[in-house]
This record gives structure tokens, sequence and C-alpha cells, in this order.
């Protein structure tokens, strides 16, 4: 009883703090920008009243929509991609040795200890004309003249790709982790084969890990604005490059605005049906 | 009946340079409870695993019903594994997890539907087919298990330490009601266990493992009873081992000094000699605690007590400080029956209820042996 009301004013700092953190910098910015979206566009102020819906009918202008359609259709395969690499690097990783699974994770982290812009120039230097790749395919006599790699849809996947594959990976290790060697074995006990085995009980204990993955992949790869800026040229354009332009080239805040709500909430989507997925699964996952 | 359903031979196995089984050799027969008995890391669920197909020998062949299957693949092997943590598919329900090596095996919807009714009735789950496995509790997990391995009717039943993880009393539960499936499904079953007390209860056979190699094979009594070496004697039951020394050899009999008592025993399966020491093994049931006025046995005193419900455990301590287990039944005539610490008593045993073991580093000899060593002597 004592000990519970001396907890009490650190309890109550704690929740303050958290409640405060959420409120003031989650809630009150993102009101903000709901704010924004449904303001009208002024040169000199940037937003001003009255409140309307143009911003969001301006979306379905075909030319936005091709340009959300071109971006998803980037960023699902830059998904695609990190799945087929991260799914079988995270199965090998879970199968190594304890010590040097730990070495591993450790040289996928490191990257991210340089900053990702640096990163992206480095991709640049790789893929350019005259840049590292086509020196040595043309050293190699693959190719007799450079290939035009750089400002391309596919230096866009490829730098995606190399910024967001340890957000795939990382949440498949820790489901490959939990899958049981017995669990396979009994499978095979029962009469499945390999790919039986795998279809019936890898894939769907290993779905959530997947899942997680597909989030953390697929919106960011919808909203890395600084790698079509690098790698893509002006024909390869994400949403995070339309909303950019509109706040800081287009002046044209409450379209950017509401091109971020409906990113946001995309990803909401996404969520929840992460979660009903793994409701599905049964609490335990593995 | 006594057709053997499954033999391996010449068994070798190494694990980083470590041998784990040693050119075993065992054969099953069809319809019997094997039990496979040893301390952690004597390679008896190695053994099993070699059995189901999960880990293939060094060396050495796994013949099932007279066709080789060393390198067969597990899912071709007609035996199912009940595994030591079940094992059990967590996203698929009771029913599924059941049905699962009936829907490898492509059979029809209504076949399955039957067979896996019959099997969760057989463990008594009918009611539990749609829950998940995180909603059952341990021991309706195990019968999942259990009923998961048998619906595929396989000519023999693996099982790997599936007791071990529940408490006490559900373990108690739960060996009942392996016998009756087993007894009622006429399956043979592979049973893997540290606990001697549930191997004993089981078995037709045991199959006492040390250090890969098998100490004895027999039945539980044989193996409390007629224990093959030290660690056999050792590891299943408590023993007591009193030292003795060979006074006089004659045929079929000999005499044995022990703690200065000339006991005249039946002559032993091994080689004896005059002056050899061996040990005189008793168990603690074996034993009687006599009156401290009595004629025969030893002299000592009580030093501990243990109620045990239906015996009353005690040990009891020698002149020459060595220490005496002595478990005896209550008796109904002597409602007091009981001792206090420092009772002084006397220590026997009844005549024919020792028995004998050579000391360690003599193995018992085989006849031919036996044969050999009386010729070198001659």
């Amino acid at each position: 009883m004592m000990r519970s009301i001396k907890q009490q004013p650190f309890r109550a700092v704690v929740l303050v703090l958290v409640w405060g953190w959420l409120l003031f910098l989650v809630l009150a910015p993102n009101m903000l920008v709901v704010g924004a979206s449904v303001m009208t566009r002024d040169p000199s102020t940037f937003i001003s009243l009255p409140l309307n819906l143009d911003a969001y009918r301006q979306l379905f202008n075909p030319l936005y929509l091709e340009v959300f359609l071109h971006s998803l259709y980037m960023a699902a395969m830059t998904t695609l991609i990190c799945l087929l690499i991260g799914y079988p690097f995270a199965w090998a990783l879970s199968r190594v040795e304890k010590r040097r699974q730990m070495l591993l994770i450790f040289l996928l982290i490191v990257p991210f200890w340089t900053n990702s812009l640096v990163r992206t120039y480095a991709l640049k230097l790789i893929l350019a004309t005259n840049g590292l790749l086509n020196s040595a395919l043309m050293s190699l006599g693959v190719i007799d003249e450079p290939a035009q790699l750089l400002y391309t849809e596919g230096a866009v996947i490829v730098g995606l790709v190399y910024l967001l594959l340890p957000f795939m990976i990382l949440p498949l290790y820790s489901v490959f982790e939990d899958l049981r060697q017995d669990v396979l074995l009994a499978s095979h006990d029962l009469g499945a084969g390999r790919f039986a085995t795998f279809k019936n009980v890898v894939v769907p204990l290993t779905l959530p890990g997947a899942l997680a993955g597909v989030m953390l992949v697929l919106l960011p790869a919808m909203g890395l604005f600084f790698v079509p800026d690098i790698l893509g040229g002006s024909r390869n354009l994400l949403v995070g490059n339309v909303i950019k332009n509109q706040f800081l080239d287009a002046r044209n805040w409450p379209f950017g605005a509401a091109a971020s709500i409906v990113l946001t909430l995309t990803m909401a989507l996404l969520m929840f049906a992460h979660r009903l997925s793994k409701r599905r699964l049964g609490e335990e996952g593995a | 009946m006594n057709r053997t359903l499954l033999s391996l031979s010449g068994i070798s196995k190494q694990f980083d340079g470590k041998t784990v089984l040693d050119e075993l050799s065992l054969t099953i027969d069809d319809g019997e409870f094997i039990t496979l008995l040893g301390p952690s890391g004597c390679g008896k669920t190695t053994l099993l695993r070699m059995m189901a197909g999960f880990e293939l020998p060094d060396r050495g062949t796994v013949t099932l019903s007279g066709a080789d299957i060393t390198q067969t693949l597990p899912e071709h092997r007609p035996l199912n594994t009940v595994f030591q943590n079940y094992a059990l598919f967590s996203h698929m329900s009771v029913f599924d997890n059941v049905a699962y090596g009936l829907k490898m095996e492509k059979r029809p919807k209504a076949e399955i539907r039957e067979r896996v009714e019959e099997a969760l009735a057989m463990v008594q789950l009918e009611d539990f087919a749609r829950r998940k496995p995180h909603q059952l509790s341990g021991g309706q997990q195990q019968r999942v298990a259990i009923a998961r391995a048998v619906v595929k009717r396989p000519k023999m039943l693996l099982l790997d330490e599936p007791l071990s993880a529940l408490d006490y009393k559900l373990r108690r539960t739960m060996q009942v009601e392996l016998k009756r499936l087993q007894r009622e499904l006429g399956i043979t079953f592979v049973f893997v266990t540290h606990d001697q007390e549930e191997a004993l209860s089981m078995s037709d056979r045991i199959v006492v493992l040390k250090d890969g190699h098998i100490q004895q094979l027999g039945t539980p009594r044989e193996v409390y009873e007629r224990p093959a070496n030290v660690f056999t004697a050792r590891f299943v039951g408590q023993t007591n081992f009193f030292p003795g020394r060979v006074t006089r050899v004659e045929d079929g009999r000999i005499s044995v000094d022990v703690f200065g008592l000339n006991r005249e025993l039946s002559k032993p399966s091994f080689r004896v000699v005059m002056n050899q020491t061996l040990h005189v093994l008793l168990r603690p049931e074996d034993i009687r605690v006599l009156a401290p006025d009595d004629t025969e046995g030893v002299a000592g005193k009580i030093v501990e007590r243990n109620y045990k419900g239906s015996t009353l455990d005690s040990v009891i301590e020698l002149e020459d400080g060595s220490h005496v287990m002595a478990s005896e039944f209550f008796d109904e005539d002597d409602p007091t029956f009981d001792y206090s610490i420092g009772e002084r008593v006397r220590v026997s045993w009844v005549d024919g209820w020792e028995w004998l073991l050579a000391e360690e580093g003599d193995e018992p000899l085989t006849d031919e042996e036996e044969l050999a060593a009386d010729d070198a002597e001659h």
C-alpha cells in the first residue's frame, strides 16, 4: 500500500509526459495537416479560408492519379523484391549458429549509421554512365558501350530496395526465430514433403512477419522522395516527391497536405489488415 | 506375436566428433511397448530420431518389416512421432492438426472427417476440434499430438519424452492412458524417457542406454531385479550396494562375507573365485529391519525416517559408517510401527532376495568367455 502511494507521483509524471508527447507532437501536427488539407491555397499566407475539399478533388486529376499509380507500382516492386530477397535471407539467418547470427544482424544494421542521402549518392556513383558498374561490365566485355542505368525506373527501385531491405529482413527474422524445428519435422513425419511443408506450415507461420515487413517497406517506399530526386530523373516520381514539391516548389499546401493524408490513411488501412491477420493466426503466432 | 518389426544393426553416429551411438543393434517386436531409458546424453533420443528418419546413421542399417529404410525420408516411413513439446501447428485448429497427415495422403474428405473424429474421441477431445492449440491445457495439447500421430495408423508410434512437460499427477494419468491406447490400437510403441519409474510401469521391455551403448535389455522385472551392471542397478530404482568377499565356492553355491556375516548365496552367472570382492545388491524393500536384541543381521541405528503414506522409508547407519536404505510396508497388525531417530536396530534381508554383481571393470562374462577363461586356468 505504502509503495503504491509513493509510486504515484512518478506514475503521474510518466503519464503526463506520454500523453503530452502524443498530444503535442503526434495529434496536433496531424490535425494541422488535416486542417491545411481542407483550406484554400493562398500565395502570400500559404493557406486561408474558406474550407473546401478542392485539394482532395485535385488528387483525382489523371496526372496525379498516374503519378500515384506509378509510385505505387515502384513501391510494390520494391516490396516484392525485398520480400524475395529478405525471406530466404531471414530464414538462413535464423538457421546460422547463434554467435554468427549476431554478427550478421550487426552487419545488416551498420549501414544505418551512414546518412541514407549519402548512401544514395554512393549508389549514383555506381550506376552512373561512366560509373563502377558500367566500367566493370565493359572491361569484362559484357557490353560494348555504357548502358543507361541511372535515371531509370530500375535505378529508383534498386535505390529503394537498398535502403529498405533491412526493414523487411528484421521482422521476418523474428518470426523465423520463433519457428521451431520440430514443427517442420512433425510435418515431414506426417507425410508432407519439402514443398507441402513450406506451403502448409512455414508460410502460414511466418506470414505475420512478412506482413510486418511489407508494411515497413511499402509505405516508406512511396515517400522516400530523395531517391527519385537523385536516381530517377523527372519521370519516375514517388508520392513523396509530389508532397514535397507541393510544399516547397508549387506552394500548394492544401494539396500537399491532402496527398500526405491519403498516404497516412493507406498505412492505417494496412496496419488494420495486419492486426486482423495476426488475430486470425492466434495470439501465439509461431 | 514375436515377429520382428524394426531392427537396427551396427548403428553408429557421431556429432562433432563425439560418439553418440556406438555399433548399436536392437530389434523391436511387432506390438510391443519398448522403452529407451537412460540419462540425458545417452543417445536415446538420437536413436528414436533415427527410427523416424530425422537423423541418418553414419554406419549401420535400419530395417522395417524386412525392408531397408536407412536412407528413407521421414515422410515416406510408415511411422509417426509424438514430440517432446508436442510440435503442434499453432495456426491450425485441433481438427486440422489431426487431419494434416491424412490430407497429405490425399484421402477423401468424408474419410478424413470420420477418422479425425474417431482419433479425437479416442483421446477424449471430441468437443475441442475447433479450438486452436494455444487454447488448450498442456495435457490436452499432448492428447492432440497423440491423436495426430495415431490417426495415420502407423506401424509404430515413436514417443520422445512425451510426458516430461506435464505435472506429476497428469503424468500418471497419461501413463495409464497411453498403455490403454497401445492395447486398443495394437501398435508398437517406442517410448523415450529418463524416468525409470515411468519405464518400469509402462514397458514390455526396457532398453537401458548409457554413452551410446545398450547396458541392458529386458523386461522391467529383469532390469529391476537382475540388473546387468552397476550402472543399471544405480539408475533403475534405489539400491543398497553391500561389499562382499567370497569365502567359499561350491557347485551352485558360494559363501560371501558381508559386514562380518557369512551368508550362503546361490552362485551368480559370472565367474567367482575365492577371496574375490563383489557387490551384494539389495533393494530398500528387500531389507528387513529387526529389533536390536535379534540374533540375526548387522547392528546399526536409524538416522533418517521418511513417512511415505504406504511405506516407511528409513536410513540406517551401520557401525562401519555405511548407510542402508530400507523401505517397509506398514504392518496392519502393528499400528504403532515407527522408528525414532537414533533408535538401535539390526539390519538383515531374506536369503535369495539379493543380487550379485562383479566389481565394475569385471563385466559379466558370456558363456563363451567363461569357457575360455576356464580353459586358460587349467
